[in-house]
């Protein structure tokens, strides 16, 4: 069993924390990680992505061209990354910023409204882990529980952080559990 | 320690301290910079020294002169960082001390890209700089292999008293996986104490001197024979390489090493669910090569096909392992593009549509009269 996603925005909506957040938890649980960002050159307010796999097995190729799963947080990285996603894989769309319908048919598609959400809970930098908690609800790459503690770990100095984005965590994660997958999906 | 998640570039800065490393001369390049910075902070917590150097030049002439003390000394580069300092890398092997180096390698050649490559390994195995010299050349394949390899570095340079390199491409630097430093590790090799280090005798024995020319020819071709006597101990004491697959008769062998062995892991897995057999051998250590290993794994299969980010450089030590037994195959990429498991599928299947059997029962005969 392998799970592996590409998640992509802009430079400063914490796509590389959500994505060592995804390979920590995944570790905490004994499951075998690698996290790849993407390092070429960019410029400020440019685009910044990550590749996560999540396996039962030792991983083998760290660097994923077509992935299972998306989280495209902006525009740019939905229509840089959509046409990779395996077929029956999962985009999940900021619906928030990106207005702009995906094309693809034979993958399943995931809106979350996650800056929206973030901001009605007021914890507005929390749009990150609002997807988050959509991507674990919809794939169960790991346990909820296990995020919330890693949460909890990484937050320790600022109770209040770590109490608004387990909120943000668990709004999204009941988003991506109500989501229909398409069969074979990640 | 307990398992940590770390990026391959801060692994390979804790190995170096693990294995009691002190002090780092380097300069910035990318895609390894997370190497002297985690170098920077963190050897001042263990009573060592950073220093960043005013270029590469620098660094490696200030890690020449470090080791001639017998401390335990540690530079790190990439690619075009490594040719400035090869005049170094030869007086050090000349002088026969022990230092590690690090190339993370990039795309090359002149300044290249910055994104990762595997185009260093004539350089790296070949002898980079000028005069018969040869470098241990560690290859790991993933962040923790990296931290065994480094420290394992340090053993060997001792042991050997030569410069060690170890070589990983910039997926091993830039990437994150969980990484372990056991307590009590032993050393992988004996360590006598460094009676030749330059450590300041005050005349309680004689001077040590640390030097790499000899102008009497004859002085100069003993010392060529003992460095000669030194590389073949290694040929054949520290032979490394991991086996994937192998065993059985197998439709293809794959030789891959770095971060590549593992896309090719993918790919053959990939294969081996549509029918198709294919083994691997992964050299670890790319000097001393394991010419054996690929040699008796390649007459098990049909062909055999070399995978480097690369124009092709490895492959030249799989022809002469294979000795024209078996039609020697490659795919490469070049630039910083890397390679996808399904590109190594496509390859190996239009190899196995082309490839015609090999006359077994022939070799067979050929290969008892040759002994």
């Amino acid at each position: 069993m392998q799970n592996d996603v590409i998640m992509a925005g802009f430079g400063g909506q914490g796509v590389l924390l959500i994505g060592k957040m995804l390979a920590y938890a995944g570790m905490h649980q004994g499951k075998e990680v690698s996290w790849l960002p993407s390092y070429g050159p960019e410029m400020r307010g440019g685009t910044a992505n990550c590749t996560v796999v999540i396996s039962d097995r030792p991983v083998g190729s760290p660097v994923i061209q077509c992935p299972r799963a998306v989280v495209a947080m902006n525009l740019p990285s939905m229509e840089k990354f959509e046409p990779d996603i395996k077929p029956g894989g999962l985009l999940l769309v900021n619906s928030s910023l990106i207005n702009k319908e995906p094309s693809r048919k034979d993958i399943t598609i995931l809106k979350v409204p996650a800056n929206d959400i973030a901001n009605e809970i007021g914890n507005p930098k929390g749009a990150n882990m609002v997807i988050l908690g959509a991507y674990l609800g919809a794939t169960k790459a790991v346990e909820l529980a296990e995020m919330e503690k890693l949460v909890e770990e990484t937050f320790a100095h600022k109770p209040k952080v770590v109490e608004a984005n387990i909120k943000a965590l668990r709004l999204g994660y009941e988003l991506g559990e109500g989501a229909k997958m398409k069969k074979g999906a990640a | 320690m307990a398992k940590k998640l770390m990026k391959g570039s801060e692994a390979i800065g804790e190995a170096a301290v693990q294995a009691g490393c002190k002090l780092f001369f380097g300069y910035p390049i990318t895609p390894q910079n997370e190497i002297p910075e985690y170098m920077s902070h963190r050897l001042p917590q263990v009573g060592g020294t950073f220093v960043q150097a005013e270029s590469e030049v620098a660094a490696s002439n200030m890690i020449y002169g470090a080791a001639g003390s017998g401390e335990r000394v540690f530079t790190s580069s990439s690619s075009p960082g490594i040719s400035l300092m090869q005049e170094a890398i030869s007086y050090i092997a000349g002088a026969e001390l022990p230092v590690v180096l690090v190339n993370i390698m990039r795309a090359g050649p002149g300044l290249g890209g910055i994104l990762p490559s595997q185009a260093d390994y004539f350089q790296a195995t070949k002898g980079g700089g000028h005069g018969d010299y040869r470098l241990l050349v560690l290859a790991p394949w993933s962040v923790q292999e990296a931290a065994d390899l480094v420290q394992d570095a340090f053993d060997l340079a001792d042991y050997y008293r030569n410069p060690v390199m170890v070589l990983g491409d910039g997926l091993i630097g830039q990437m994150m996986e969980p990484c372990e430093f056991k307590e009590g590790r032993v050393p992988c090799k004996p360590l006598p104490p460094k009676t030749w280090a330059a450590t300041g005798c005050k005349g309680d024995r004689p001077t040590n001197i640390i030097n790499s020319l000899y102008l009497d020819a004859k002085e100069l071709e003993d010392h060529n024979q003992k460095l000669v006597a030194k590389y073949e101990a290694m040929k054949k004491d520290e032979v490394r390489f991991a086996e994937f697959n192998t065993g059985e008769k197998a439709d293809l062998l794959i030789v891959a090493y770095g971060t590549v062995a593992r896309v090719c892991v993918t790919a053959i897995e990939d294969l081996k669910a549509e029918g198709i057999a294919v083994s691997m051998v992964r050299p670890i250590t790319l000097f001393p090569y394991p010419y054996e290993k690929v040699k008796e794994e390649a007459q098990k299969a049909k062909a055999v096909l070399v995978v480097e980010l690369s124009t092709g450089q490895m492959i030249e030590d799989v022809r002469l392992a294979v000795e024209g037994r078996r039609p020697v195959h490659f795919y490469g990429r070049q630039g910083g593009m890397l390679i996808s498991p399904e590109e190594i599928v496509a390859k190996a299947k239009s190899i196995l549509a082309e490839a015609p059997a090999p006359p077994l029962k022939r070799e067979t005969k050929r290969e008892a009269r040759n002994g």
